[in-house]
């Protein structure tokens, strides 16, 4: 779950973390009253899941409270990389002397979590560790490990930091380590923090990822999710609990197992075809599961068939073919179907198809090949 | 012969009074009735599955069973929890099923288990498990498509491996040992910890890979290939699939310019690995190596 700047910056200040002063504002009105606040030297930043809200116009820097109003009012609404802005966070303005970046990741090869410091702040990460890599340094830890504050001081001076900066700069590594280990994050960045010329160091962007699988431990996260931006049909699938991704084509996909539904969407694309969805029933998927989501694939107006595909390891073929006759009985299935089921119990969800409309295939390329065909012979 | 499993091996079944633990602990039994010893639920002991023993603790199943091989199919919240009991009672290979634990309780699992000793291997977790062809399986994988033979096969999904499997077999190609690495970011058991025993094992003289976008575990195990004497065909699923969008498994996401099919794809080409284009082709080009 990707959290909002201005929700980072609110879990980052409970850890003691300094960020500049403001608050969130949804109306251009709110936006005049928060700048007022701050005797008007503000900025006001659009509040998107997306990177690059500068470039895109997402960030004014104003000087009154009346030019705060207009920037919100252009910015609110204003559509970034296809995703429309609600909210603005306004903000004190900083001036920095020097800025830094801060990150906590998960590192997949290691096995371990990532602390990453870089006396090149307020740039795409990934730019500086391709041309510049002497600026940037790296340790490794584990929540049993912890990361300590002279770790982190360590840390500083090999990316670089200027020695005023290092002792306060350390204390904020350790900061962002515990927010990162206590509130289960998947990405904690501080990006760029900044140095003031008053020797003040404060978060001027924030970014957090939470982990989806451990929010319940986290009660209290699930009123900070947003779907904004996510495609309809993406937040109905989240509603009915369904691992389900948007693609542009028109053949419906429904498989289980991860590899085998990419694999079935890259094999119709190998064949000619385009497909709708990426849509993985899981593990033990029961008949429900399957009806559930045929009724979303025919919420797409832009499937004109589908292609079910189902190995059973833990799922149960006959499960399947039960779904799949009650999910053709409650909704008004007219569009074609191809149905590949082999594994646990395959001759008992065989013969349940037996006497129904459905196409049955015996492999994943016969299944591809049949659905393109029967797709591209509709339009 | 075969990889982490064989008939010496003795599971017990975390989680065995669950409907998913039961239904599998019965089908592993079915397999080959010496390898499944016991279950373990806590609260439950002194009860039975079908005749398999229940206990309390991993510790009793080892002790008075002589478990030496754990299956888990405990809940995400406390599945990090029972890997970390199973090696602290002596258990030497832990095969995680469970899906959904958060990263960082595999993170410190992993971590517990290294401090436990070097004998101590996890595979997955949110894996399929693992088989070794006539002797043995721990996990969900169907039985009857697999069919004892010389090839290896590595995969981090489950049914894209009985996919694979399913038509090696119908083309009378047999299998060593089936493992199914897991779909999470963070794994116990990554492919080049495979491919090094499939190296060293008798019973094994080919190897398929089967890969998928997210992670370097691909273009690692490309590196790792160059060295080995035994030939490898690789498969990559996720070609076609948009950046930024996790692809079902959690680990299965391209972010950035990191962990494409065409990274891998490459890596592969290479190190002089052949990668198939369809399952079918997977089939075609180890039935030429044999």
């Amino acid at each position: 779950m990707k959290l909002h700047e201005y929700q980072a910056k609110e879990i980052m200040r409970r850890y003691g973390i300094a960020t500049p002063h403001g608050r969130v504002a949804e109306t251009p009105d709110e936006a005049y009253e928060i700048a007022s606040e701050l005797q008007g030297h503000a900025v006001v930043k659009a509040q998107v899941h997306v990177g690059g809200r500068g470039k895109a116009g997402g960030i004014s820097v104003v000087k009154t409270a009346e030019e705060a109003r207009d920037a919100a009012s252009r910015i609110l609404g204003m559509n970034i990389k296809g995703l429309t802005v609600r909210k603005v966070l306004v903000e004190q303005a900083v001036e920095a002397v020097k800025e830094y970046y801060l990150g906590v990741t998960i590192d997949r090869s290691r096995k371990s979590i990532a602390i990453i410091a870089s006396s090149e702040g307020g740039v795409d990460i990934e730019e500086v560790a391709a041309k510049t890599p002497e600026k940037i340094a790296k340790v490794w830890s584990t929540p049993k490990e912890g990361f300590m504050p002279w770790q982190a001081r360590a840390l500083a001076l090999a990316a670089g930091f200027d020695g005023s900066a290092v002792a306060q700069v350390g204390g904020y590594f350790s900061s962002l380590f515990r927010l990162f280990v206590e509130e289960d994050a998947e990405l904690a960045e501080i990006n760029p923090l900044m140095l003031t010329k008053d020797g003040k160091v404060v978060a001027a962007d924030a970014k957090i990822t939470l982990d989806d699988n451990a929010l319940f431990r986290h009660p209290g996260y699930g009123g900070l999710w947003e779907a904004e931006g996510d495609d309809p049909l993406e937040q109905e699938a989240r509603r009915r609990r369904l691992t389900y991704v948007k693609l542009n084509g028109d053949i419906g996909v429904i498989g289980n197992g991860a590899g085998l539904v990419m694999a079935t969407i890259d094999a119709i694309k190998a064949e000619g075809g385009e497909a709708a969805n990426f849509l993985d029933i899981g593990g033990g998927a029961r008949a429900e599961v399957v009806q559930n989501a045929l009724e979303l694939i025919l919420m797409d107006k832009g499937v004109k068939a589908i292609l079910i595909n189902v190995f059973g390891g833990i799922t149960r073929c006959d499960e399947v073919a039960q779904g799949l006759l009650k999910a053709i009985e409650s909704v008004n299935l007219d569009l074609p179907v191809v149905v590949r089921l082999v594994g646990t119990r395959e001759k008992e969800g065989r013969a349940l198809l037996r006497d129904t409309p459905v196409v049955t295939a015996d492999t994943m390329v016969d299944a591809a090949r049949r659905i393109v065909a029967i797709a591209g012979g509709g339009m | 012969m075969g990889i982490f499993v064989d008939k010496r091996t003795r599971i017990v079944v975390q989680g065995i009074t669950g409907r998913e633990g039961r239904f599998h602990a019965l089908r592993m039994r079915d397999y080959n009735p010496d390898t499944v010893v016991a279950g373990v639920t806590p609260g439950r002991g002194g009860q039975d599955v079908e005749g398999i023993p229940v206990f309390d603790t991993v510790a009793e199943a080892v002790e008075q069973r002589g478990a030496n091989t754990s299956c888990i199919f405990v809940p995400s919240r406390a599945a990090g929890d029972a890997v970390v009991e199973s090696f602290a009672s002596g258990i030497e290979l832990a095969v995680c099923i469970t899906e959904g634990i958060p990263t960082l309780d595999v993170i410190d699992m992993l971590d517990r288990a290294k401090n436990e000793g070097s004998r101590c291997r996890v595979i997955g977790p949110n894996c399929p498990g693992i088989i070794t062809c006539g002797e043995a399986s721990c996990g969900i994988m169907p039985g009857q498509i697999f069919q004892p033979g010389p090839v290896g096969v590595i995969s981090r999904s489950g049914t894209l491996t009985y996919e694979v499997v399913g038509l090696l077999s119908s083309r009378g190609i047999g299998q060593s040992t089936c493992i199914g690495i897991g779909g999470d970011p963070i794994i116990g058991t990554t492919f080049v910890d495979c491919l090094e025993a499939f190296e060293e094992d008798d019973a094994t003289s080919a190897v398929v890979l089967i890969g998928e976008i997210g992670g370097r575990d691909e273009e690692e195990a490309a590196t790792f290939i160059r060295n080995m004497t035994k030939p490898v065909v690789a498969f990559v699923s996720g070609r076609t699939a948009p950046p930024g969008k996790r692809m079902g498994h959690a680990g299965a996401i391209v972010s950035g310019s990191m962990g494409t099919a065409e990274s891998k794809v490459k890596a592969f080409m290479e190190a002089g690995v052949p990668v198939a284009d369809t399952v079918n082709e997977v089939v075609d080009m180890i039935a030429g190596m044999l």
